[in-house]
């Protein structure tokens, strides 16, 4: 088992099959998610194990299907409810927003909401501009929620399963790049826990901190940025609410300088809080500015050379590490 | 009062209670208007004035097991779900002895002890909770009707056609109770809805739906009463309209320019207290001094549940992260 490939797709959906084999009250409810086997293929197969009853396929309700699924959750059941996209969860951003997120506090404590709201998110598959932003930042600004954005194989698996375990609203972002990708299972002991930064990279020169879609990316930069003797440390976020901060700063006083890769938009991005948080706290290790790589203030085009120009990519993370070296050098 | 074969039997006590249920919310609402006004309540208020026969009508038809869900005009749905007076003025005190720890206020009145699930202050943003819920029974072999309240307003909303949608598609145990008062805060229902039959859009989802008089009390009681047995025999969800007013303003800021004083005062001789006191003392069932104790013991309540929240504290600042998630165990 342990030397099987399994790709992205299969983890999460050993994931719901494991949590609904060791509980009924768990059950899977979306767009498609039944007979059609998933948009992306998640639960391809789950319906014929389940039967229609607890892999239910819903029309084209955004709003009152995620609502349902809230309700269901106060009412003690423990729903799975996929969306999608992210951008189709937009229609159901009231019940996420309105209710997941502030029942729990508005009722004084006295209501739970364990839910977990999947989705897909991110381009690199030229689906244009309503099937292919990175809204992750939007929902990590809301309390009451909890945010994950596992970027491997391993983090779908377990991470997964973690938030299928937690008492709060769970927003769990798939990137479509990530669901053909494969690797090797490792046992769970091995999987750290949802809430925490990994850091994937040891080095001593710059941090690189990202999360999702980003991180192979990233890892790939620094690879390249290796050969040139830059000795980067790569953290994945993994959680974006809450963040590890501890983590990061740990990284920072330690190579005295940060770059946030996010697919997000720059204007008001998860990466400029990342950066905000490590000018309030690290600023006096800081030996540059801490910069973002994001995505250019553009909607997603279809085509590929643009989609590619608009998002994050290896060659502008190693040109933005080289520019902040060189800068230092200069002065 | 009990069902037999569909037909309502009510005694003169029960009706009696009814009346009495009903002024409870009038005081109650007429006391938070004279606070509000004091300042012990501030924010948004929206009174039930006018109203009181909807909510105390539908609860008749309900066990403690079911679930109630409400629109951010609960104080009625609260009280007449027996909640306490005095946990839901202290929490529009905004005190922590209030039935959301004054985290809530006015709108957002929660029990869960009642399975009283607020207090939604987003127009149809508790229809697709309602379903959730009554989905969550259906999946449990639970034979517990989920009821949720909204005003007419609520249908313009894309939530309230998924929520029935979904509700019939499933075939949910839920009755749907939509308090039409005719505005939506300012605007009529005739300028906002191409069909003002509540109930028939209901029914083209497939739903068992009607119009009673939401004035009328032992009308609305019997009909959500046949609707609740028809849900708990497994036939599906209902929608009940119930043609209703609302005396005061929208809230306390409303100056009321687009409603006339005397479209008001019409509404206000067929107002569900005056009318159900107009028959009992026809009937004579309601002497003058019965009528002084009861409203001596709902002066009695409401005083006690001012001072309980006047005199409780407020949650203490240092507590202010708590109850945003759930405690972490580890």
């Amino acid at each position: 088992m342990n030397d099987q490939q399994l790709s992205y797709r299969e983890a999460l959906r050993l994931a719901i099959e494991e949590a609904m084999n060791a509980d009924e009250r768990v059950f899977l409810l979306g767009e498609d998610v039944g007979n059609y086997g998933g948009c992306y293929a998640v639960s391809k197969g789950l319906s014929e194990t389940f039967g229609p009853a607890r892999i239910v396929d819903t029309p084209l309700s955004e709003s009152g299907f995620v609502g349902a699924g809230i309700g269901a959750a106060i009412g003690g059941m423990l729903p799975i409810v996929e969306i999608m996209t992210v951008n189709f969860s937009l229609l159901a951003l009231d019940q996420i927003v309105n209710n997941a997120a502030t029942i729990r506090h508005m009722s004084g404590n006295q209501v739970s909401i364990p839910i977990v709201i999947r989705m897909a998110t991110g381009a690199g598959k030229q689906l244009a501009a309503q099937h292919s932003h990175s809204l992750e930042n939007w929902y990590a600004h809301v309390p009451g929620v909890k945010v994950l954005a596992p970027a491997t194989v391993a983090d779908a698996r377990y991470m997964l399963s973690m938030a299928l375990k937690d008492p709060n609203p769970v927003i769990f972002f798939e990137h479509v790049m990530l669901y053909n990708e494969s690797d090797k299972l490792p046992v769970p002991e091995d999987c750290p826990d949802m809430h925490s930064a990994l850091v994937r990279q040891s080095g001593n020169d710059i941090s690189l901190v990202t999360y999702g879609g980003s991180l192979s990316k990233t890892l790939e930069a620094a690879r390249q940025l290796a050969q040139q003797d830059i000795s980067v440390e790569v953290i994945d976020l993994r959680s974006l609410r809450p963040l590890d901060t501890q983590t990061i700063f740990e990284s920072v006083h330690k190579t005295h300088r940060l770059l946030v890769v996010d697919e997000g938009w720059h204007t008001g991005s998860l990466a400029g809080e990342l950066c905000a948080l490590v000018a309030e706290n690290c600023f006096w290790s800081l030996d540059a500015p801490p910069i973002r790589v994001c995505s250019e203030e553009v909607p997603i085009p279809y085509p590929k050379h643009l989609e590619d120009a608009v998002t994050p990519q290896v060659e502008k993370i190693v040109n933005a590490v080289q520019g902040l070296l060189s800068k230092e050098t200069v002065s | 009062m009990h069902t037999n074969n569909n037909k309502i039997h009510m005694d003169i006590a029960h009706i009696k209670f009814l009346f009495k249920e009903m002024l409870r919310i009038r005081r109650f609402e007429e006391k938070c208007a004279e606070l509000y006004t004091q300042e012990k309540i501030r924010g948004f208020l929206h009174l039930y004035i006018g109203e009181e026969a909807v909510a105390v009508g539908v609860m008749q038809a309900l066990m403690p097991e079911d679930a109630v869900f409400g629109t951010y005009r609960e104080h009625g749905h609260a009280i007449a779900r027996g909640l306490s007076m005095d946990k839901v003025m202290a929490e529009m005190f905004g005190k922590v002895t209030g039935s959301s720890r004054g985290r809530g206020g006015s709108m957002h009145i929660f029990d869960v002890e009642k399975r009283f699930y607020g207090g939604n202050a987003i127009v149809a943003g508790a229809l697709p909770l309602a379903v959730g819920l009554a989905l969550a029974n259906k999946m449990q072999n639970k034979n517990n009707v989920v009821t949720c309240f909204f005003g007419e307003g609520a249908v313009a909303e894309g939530e309230f056609h998924e929520s029935l949608n979904l509700a019939k598609l499933w075939q949910l145990p839920i009755l749907f109770v939509c308090e039409n008062n005719g505005y939506a805060m300012g605007t009529a229902l005739a300028i906002s809805e191409s069909q003002q039959k509540i109930f028939r859009k209901a029914q083209n989802y497939g739903l068992a739906a009607h119009a009673v008089d939401g004035m009328n009390v032992v009308e609305v009681e019997s009909a959500a009463s046949q609707y609740c047995h028809s849900i708990r025999n497994g036939e599906g969800p209902c929608l009940l309209e119930c043609n209703t007013y609302r005396f005061r303003g929208h809230s306390m800021f409303d100056t009321q320019l687009y409603r006339d004083a005397d479209e008001v005062e019409q509404w206000k001789i067929k107002g569900p207290i005056k009318k159900l006191k107009r028959w009992l003392e026809a009937n004579g069932k309601l002497a003058a001094d019965e009528l002084s104790q009861i409203e001596d013991e709902v002066a009695e309540e409401i005083n006690k549940a001012v001072a309980f929240a006047d005199k409780s504290p407020f949650e203490d600042v240092t507590d202010l992260h708590l109850g945003v998630y759930a405690e972490e165990t580890s």
